[in-house]
């Protein structure tokens, strides 16, 4: 009676599992399905499911609509700066708040952890006076050399990771005579693998994501990003739904592959600091 | 006694050049702009000509401006609406996942996948989902007997929820931190409620919701912040215009349009400024609030 009991409720969870699995899966599967369809056969009532052809022209034709390769090679430097700013500043940074004992260390970061609460709209506004003024509007740089100079929560997760360290390793190699920087680059960047890759990924899905940043500053199509790439080709083919599932496609599709190779790191990230990436 | 005062100083003449890199982006994009907006919001600015000083213009200005008051409206609903929602539904789904369920992996992957895709795909996703006409939602609600579904953004009335449910479909990883929360509940009052004869009911109010009220009252703030500042998905959705008629205009895209469409930095500085007060009013109440509700161990050891 009781196992009998216990396996309907087991029963009945999966049941709720599949059926919301279902309901966030089946906008993937229609984004796939639309991408591969003719206009005639995304607009039919019912919808149809498996496209008959297989039309792979979208994928194709998007290119012809817009420089999407072009957005693509914008996005990587972008995606690049971001990876440096925070697997080297960041890291050393967060390696001197942790590890270098210096009058006025606890204070400045104390202003750092007090900065990190201000919403990105308060400073917005200022720095997109500053770069007007230094005309690197509608340049690259508003978006690479801010993150090459790193960022704040980053910096804040390393530190945290590099307080836990044992200091052994450190002093001993200090006896033999290594500069601090040998420290951090040879013993500390390898035992912090694990958490770099997390902080390297969140980065990479920031930049790969960022929208506001593209948008406010960047207005000539030959520097658009993927993301600003892709609205503007929506604003512009509204309906071409085709066309602008394949693109989507494109820009998620990354993201994925990525997700399925490092989904460890993304979990102990999430769970490690709470934040979408 | 001389050479380790030597160490000290080369530590700490290394520790200031490793900061430097950072420190100076800090003192440029962070200190610096904070400090600038507070002046910017008593200023008319458009970039071209110098900024005038208009003391509290912009303010007053502000508060008898009726999209600021609808903006602020509409960024409320949503606050209102999809931090409980999101909140429910990821510790729902939390809940369900950790009953020792066979496929957790799986599971947790379809649930999280939505969370990281890009806004501006998501985004346009679901335009072609809640298309009126050829959309799958409406598909689906018109098989289900509904003769007439909503035209969804197209919709005075029912753009707001779907906006609401593109941000739900978004919310997995919430569900990852409280399931991560739920596992660090510690096995062992579970076992000690049960020898007590303790329901599953009671042992979930008693035990489960109180050991997991820090990581709620942590998303509950998260959230609100988050929510407060929603941009890009309405921005995707509505091309940047927050319609139908005003609809959905939240907060940051008239900021948005104030700034970067009609070059009012000054009024944009001061409507930035506001927000970020509020945002801190109500980031304070909740840690006021917080003893009354939020159960924190204390140290064991």
């Amino acid at each position: 009676m009781v196992h009998a009991r216990k396996w309907i409720g087991r029963a009945i969870t999966h049941l709720i599992l599949i059926g919301l699995g279902f309901v966030f899966f089946v906008p993937f599967a229609f984004l796939v399905s639309t991408a591969f369809k003719s206009e005639r056969q995304i607009f039919v009532y019912p919808p149809i499911w498996i496209p008959n052809p297989i039309i792979w022209r979208n994928f194709t034709d998007v290119f012809d609509y817009a420089p999407f390769g072009r957005y693509l090679i914008n996005t990587l430097y972008i995606v690049v700066a971001h990876l440096f700013g925070t697997v080297v500043t960041c890291s050393l940074t967060g390696y001197a708040f942790a590890r270098l004992r210096a009058p006025g260390r606890d204070a400045i970061f104390m202003v750092l952890l007090s900065t990190m609460m201000v919403p990105w709209m308060v400073t917005l506004i200022p720095v997109y006076i500053l770069f007007a003024r230094l005309e690197w509007i509608n340049t690259f740089r508003p978006l690479v050399i801010p993150p090459l100079l790193g960022n704040t929560f980053y910096i804040f997760l390393l530190r945290q990771y590099y307080m836990t360290i044992p200091y052994d390793l450190d002093e001993a190699a200090l006896m033999d005579g290594s500069g601090y920087l040998r420290i951090w680059w040879t013993i500390l960047m390898p035992l912090s693998k694990p958490v770099l890759a997390t902080v390297a990924i969140f980065s990479f899905m920031g930049a790969w994501n960022d929208f506001t940043g593209p948008l406010i500053f960047l207005n000539n199509k030959e520097k658009y990003t993927l993301s600003l790439g892709l609205q503007v080709f929506r604003e512009a083919h509204g309906a071409a739904w085709g066309l602008l599932m394949a693109a989507s496609t494109m820009m998620i599709v990354p993201v994925i592959v990525l997700f399925f190779f490092t989904q460890k790191q993304f979990v102990q990230g999430i769970t490690l600091t709470g934040i979408k990436g | 006694m001389l050479n380790l005062r030597g160490i000290r100083a080369r530590e700490a003449r290394a520790f200031y050049l490793f900061i430097t890199p950072w420190a100076l982006g800090f003192l440029i994009f962070t200190i610096g702009p904070i400090l600038a907006s507070f002046y910017y919001s008593f200023t008319r600015y458009d970039i071209m000509s110098p900024p005038t000083f208009v003391g509290l213009g912009n303010f007053q200005e502000l508060f008898s401006d009726p999209l600021f008051y609808k903006s602020m409206a509409n960024t409320l609903y949503f606050v209102v609406l999809v931090v409980p929602l999101s909140m429910i539904l990821s510790f729902a789904l939390a809940l369900l996942l950790n009953q020792q369920v066979r496929g957790l992996p799986v599971y947790r992957t379809i649930y999280y996948l939505p969370s990281i895709v890009p806004f501006v795909a998501s985004s346009i996703l679901w335009m072609w989902l809640l298309q009126p006409q050829f959309g799958l939602v409406n598909g689906a609600l018109r098989s289900l007997g509904v003769s007439n579904p909503p035209t969804w953004l197209a919709s005075e009335t029912w753009a707001k929820p779907a906006l609401i449910l593109i941000m739900l479909w978004g919310s997995g990883s919430t569900m990852l931190i409280y399931l991560a929360g739920l596992q660090g509940v510690p096995q062992s009052l579970y076992e000690a409620a049960e020898i007590d004869g303790a329901s599953r009911l009671s042992r979930f109010r008693h035990i489960t919701l109180p050991m997991m009220t820090p990581t709620l009252f942590f998303t509950l703030t998260m959230g609100i912040i988050s929510t407060f500042q929603v941009f890009t998905i309405v921005y995707v959705v509505t091309a940047g215009m927050g319609g139908p008629l005003d609809s959905t205009l939240v907060y940051l895209l008239y900021l948005f349009r104030q700034g970067f469409v009609y070059f009012r930095m000054g009024y944009a500085s001061a409507m930035a400024l506001v927000l970020f007060v509020i945002i801190l009013i109500i980031t304070f109440v909740q840690f006021a609030l917080a003893p009354i509700w939020v159960y924190y161990e204390i140290e064991r050891r």
